[in-house]
């Protein structure tokens, strides 16, 4: 054995400190990614309520910052959904739209004037489906087909209405659009729409990290070949997301119409698609899919409100606006990047 | 011989206070195939990223190229010193021709513009030395894996390079592609040229290397000459204990003749596979050999119903079945672990956990829907206990496992649906000689309690040491069987006559 001197008898010395180092690193990456955009939304908060000489922090404003967040964040949760399977759904504002429109219609109906809320809610679910459908069964690209819905089902809104604006000032469950829920009597109560969003955002933290169901929409956008090789059927979980993402639509389409009493085809969710999108990247959820938290939508979407409503009271003008929340977009992106760069995946 | 090229003296490398690489002394010589050798996180890559300027060395070491001492700094470094580094994911861009690759960074150009025709030019000999079959103009992605690595080694000489570090070249390469640079390197050994052999193959090692340097724990444990190369001292080395039954086998080669589980009729795809029929029995490990692109991925995806059959049909425990989908095929119980983990088998940022549980999740289900947390739970601590599987915990992502750990937790989700065969295919690529082992007697193991199990490999050492008997493959058919003797082993020179069609020149 003329090799022996050289293979010595040492113990084979482990790596444990790289191994700890390592799971500290990745701990601390985890705390980074589940805290998300929070410390900002905190920092948001806390800069405009001093900016406003304390104008933020009132019951007042903060109910109509939780108002303003509603509708954006039930839409942002189901865009949530399609973007951890790595899609998107561009077709929401649109679908809102619809959906509004053919509730308003069949509530001036007598006699089935009640049923317009699940008439909203079925319209939402249908359009999506028919967008899961497309994408799963005949595997066309979601960008591609959920553009092309924004465009169609726009058409379908304004049809519904003859183009024009539908009202109905006597529509059954108004509440929910305007009336608040009472914690205490005369102290404290939430806008109905708030209770609403709340509500979708428990739900698809359920249906996300409880659920085989969740576990499935997680893989699939991690790796949708191997999902589809550990006997996960892709095709029903497409589906799933794209009629979760088209019922909550509805579901914002019903939230608006009955806090407007009125929809128009042509206007009702204009680019609502882009506030909801915007909310999931700043929540954390990767674009790629497989990454994401329903908390951090809504953190997102609040962040959204907080800015729209913040500008506002310290009396920036709308045009800046815009350029403002376009930069917000940009950095989210920036962001998403940097937390790849940490990811697993490589 | 003369003077080394390359001598590297007590060159360390320090990451946050983690030794990556520890004095390590390495002496190359000119016209010599030097293989370097190591597990996974030896140091191998940080040697190698060293030497081609990524990475900048602790000081106190010293680098001679040449007998000069050297200091190689940034990316092009390695190369201003001559060495150049060929990397398992080839560097080159498809959309780019031959030429314009080979020259890439070092674009010639007349008053400002790109010369394309002196540039084709310039590299036709080289081309023309290394016996290339394509013209400079081709574009890369016609290439097929064997031709850009030719494109690789051309880029190298180019650069005058008197070093060239290979780093598994043969991954991606089928056999007669393989053979192909097996000779090539002979050839740039004969002109002088010192090549660094990085690989995890035995039989290429054998089949090369003038000398074997061995790496563990980021130290240079040995160097073997020509004549010392061994497997058994060579995987000694690498594990730094003695590895008496490398390939475990305690159950009953015999078992083949017990009940068949799995038949597979007449089984093709219009395609790769043509007409395949085999069976496998209760307890029994059959190899499934074959040169790479003989169809055996393809007829496990078959039989798993993870592409559409144009014909063929299934029995299991002597009952026909019908499987269309990889679903189907675990609901069956017939579970197959993909040669490619990353791509087609793990969630990487999903946690170990999920991993192992995903097949099983709908059956523990909680009222049909809701995740059994408990149970999840349980299940991965079992499999990491029972696979010893090396993690923080089991909520970790599997991405930051490494590649035999990875293997495991695949391997688990698997064996969590207790399947009734088990089709492996490559179980141990790119997983290291330790976890290898483990994998083996894994393998063992479940044959004993009866699990059917088909691995297909193209490491025929592997298959002859865990297999007991071998069907092999060859342009989608099943060319033949090779089954031990009363008293013989199963013959290398037979699988590969098979493999070859070869088999009647032995006869």
């Amino acid at each position: 054995m003329p090799d022996n001197s050289a293979v010595g008898v040492k113990p084979a010395s482990t790596t444990t400190n790289g191994a700890a180092a390592e799971t500290r690193r990745q701990r601390m990456r985890m705390l980074i990614s589940a805290l998300g955009m929070l410390p900002v939304l905190l920092i948001l908060c806390i800069g405009f309520n001093v900016l406003s000489e304390g104008r933020f922090f009132t019951g007042q404003n903060l109910g109509i910052v939780l108002q303003q967040a509603a509708v954006n964040t039930v839409l942002a949760a189901g865009m949530t959904f399609v973007i951890l399977t790595g899609g998107i759904d561009l077709s929401v504002g649109s679908i809102l739209a619809a959906s509004a429109m053919a509730g308003l219609t069949l509530s001036k109906v007598p006699e089935l004037g009640m049923l317009w809320l699940p008439a909203a809610l079925l319209t939402g679910l249908g359009f999506g489906i028919v967008n899961g459908a497309l994408i799963a069964l005949l595997r066309l690209p979601p960008f591609i087909v959920t553009l092309g819905s924004l465009t169609a089902v726009r058409g379908l809104a304004r049809l519904l209405g003859a183009d024009t604006t539908v009202f109905n000032p006597s529509i059954p469950y108004a509440f929910i659009g305007n009336g608040s829920l009472t914690l205490v009597p005369g102290v404290a109560s939430i806008p109905w729409l708030s209770v609403i969003a709340l509500l979708v955002i428990l739900v698809s933290w359920l249906v996300l990290r409880r659920t085989v169901l969740g576990v499935h929409i997680y893989a699939v956008g991690g790796n949708e070949s191997a999902a589809r090789l550990a006997g996960i059927k892709v095709w029903a979980v497409l589906i799933f997301v794209y009629g979760i993402s088209g019922l909550f639509a509805g579901l914002g389409g019903a939230m608006q119409a009955a806090r407007l009493y009125a929809a128009n085809g042509l206007q009702l969710g204009q680019s609502y698609e882009l506030d909801a999108i915007t909310a999931v990247i700043l929540g954390g959820t990767s674009f790629v899919g497989g990454i994401g938290s329903i908390w951090g939508t809504l953190v997102g979407a609040l962040i959204i409100a907080v800015l729209s409503n913040g500008l506002i009271l310290i009396g920036v003008s709308d045009i800046w606006q815009y350029v403002i929340k376009g930069l917000v977009i940009i950095g989210a992106v920036a962001l998403d990047r940097y937390r790849l760069q940490g990811s697993a995946r490589t | 011989m003369n003077d080394p090229i390359l001598e590297m003296r007590g060159v360390s490398k320090t990451f946050f206070g983690i030794k990556a690489l520890r004095a390590v002394d390495l002496t190359v010589y000119p016209g010599e195939i030097h293989a370097l050798m190591g597990e996974n996180g030896a140091g191998k890559s940080t040697l190698m990223k060293i030497l081609s300027g990524a990475y900048r060395p602790d000081p106190g070491g010293e680098i001679r190229i040449e007998g000069k001492a050297v200091r190689i700094e940034g990316p092009l470094g390695g190369r201003a010193a001559g060495i150049s580094i060929i990397y398992q994911e080839l560097s080159l861009a498809p959309n780019l021709s031959v030429a314009e690759n080979i020259y890439l960074g070092r674009e010639m150009s007349r008053s400002g513009l790109l010369a394309r025709g002196a540039m084709r030019e310039g590299v036709g000999p080289i081309l023309k030395r290394l016996g290339a079959d394509f013209l400079p103009s081709t574009l890369v992605t016609h290439l097929s894996m064997g031709q850009r690595q030719l494109v690789e080694i051309a880029r190298a000489l180019h650069a005058r390079s008197k070093i060239l570090i290979m780093d598994e070249p043969t991954t991606s390469l089928s056999a007669a592609e393989s053979e192909r640079l097996f000779a090539l390197i002979r050839q740039l050994r004969a002109e002088g040229l010192a090549i660094i052999y990085i690989s995890h193959r035995m039989d290429e090692v054998y089949a090369l290397g003038d000398r074997v340097t061995v790496l563990r724990d980021g130290r240079l444990v040995g160097s073997l000459d020509k004549p010392e190369i061994r497997a058994d001292t060579i995987v000694r080395l690498m594990v730094g204990r003695d590895v008496s039954s490398f390939y475990k086998k305690d159950h009953d080669p015999e078992a083949g003749r017990g009940h068949p589980v799995l038949a597979a009729i007449d089984m093709a795809d219009g395609g790769r596979v043509k007409g395949c029929s085999l069976t496998v029995h209760a307890g029994e490990v059959v190899g499934l050999a074959g040169l790479i692109g003989a169809g055996r991925t393809e007829l496990a995806h078959l039989i798993i119903g993870a592409s559409p059959k144009t014909s063929g049909r299934l029995e299991l425990e002597g009952r026909p079945v019908e499987i269309r989908t990889p679903g189907e095929a675990l609901e069956a119980g017939i579970a197959y672990l993909t040669e490619d983990r990353k791509a087609l088998g793990l969630f990487l940022d999903m946690s170990c956990l999920d991993n192992i549980n995903l097949a099983v999740l709908g059956r523990d289900a909680k009222l049909g829907w809701f995740l059994d947390r408990d149970k999840a739970r349980e299940r991965a601590d079992r499999a990491f206990a029972g696979l010893s599987i090396r993690a923080a915990n089991v909520g970790v992502p599997a991405g930051g496992l490494s590649g035999g750990n990875q293997q495991k937790v695949l391997l688990s989700r698997l064996l969590a649906i207790a399947p009734k065969v088990l089709i492996l295919d490559e179980p141990t690529r790119g997983v290291d000689v330790g976890a290898k082992s483990e994998i083996y007697s894994i393998i063992d193991n479940l044959a004993k309690a009866g699990t059917a199990i088909l691995v297909i490999s193209s490491d025929l050492p592997e298959i002859i040491g865990i297999c007991d008997r071998v069907i092999v493959m060859r342009a989608g058919h099943i060319a033949g069987e090779v089954s031990r003797g009363p008293n013989s082993p199963l013959a290398q020179e037979d699988i590969m006559g098979l493999a070859t069609g070869m088999e009647h020149l032995d006869a």
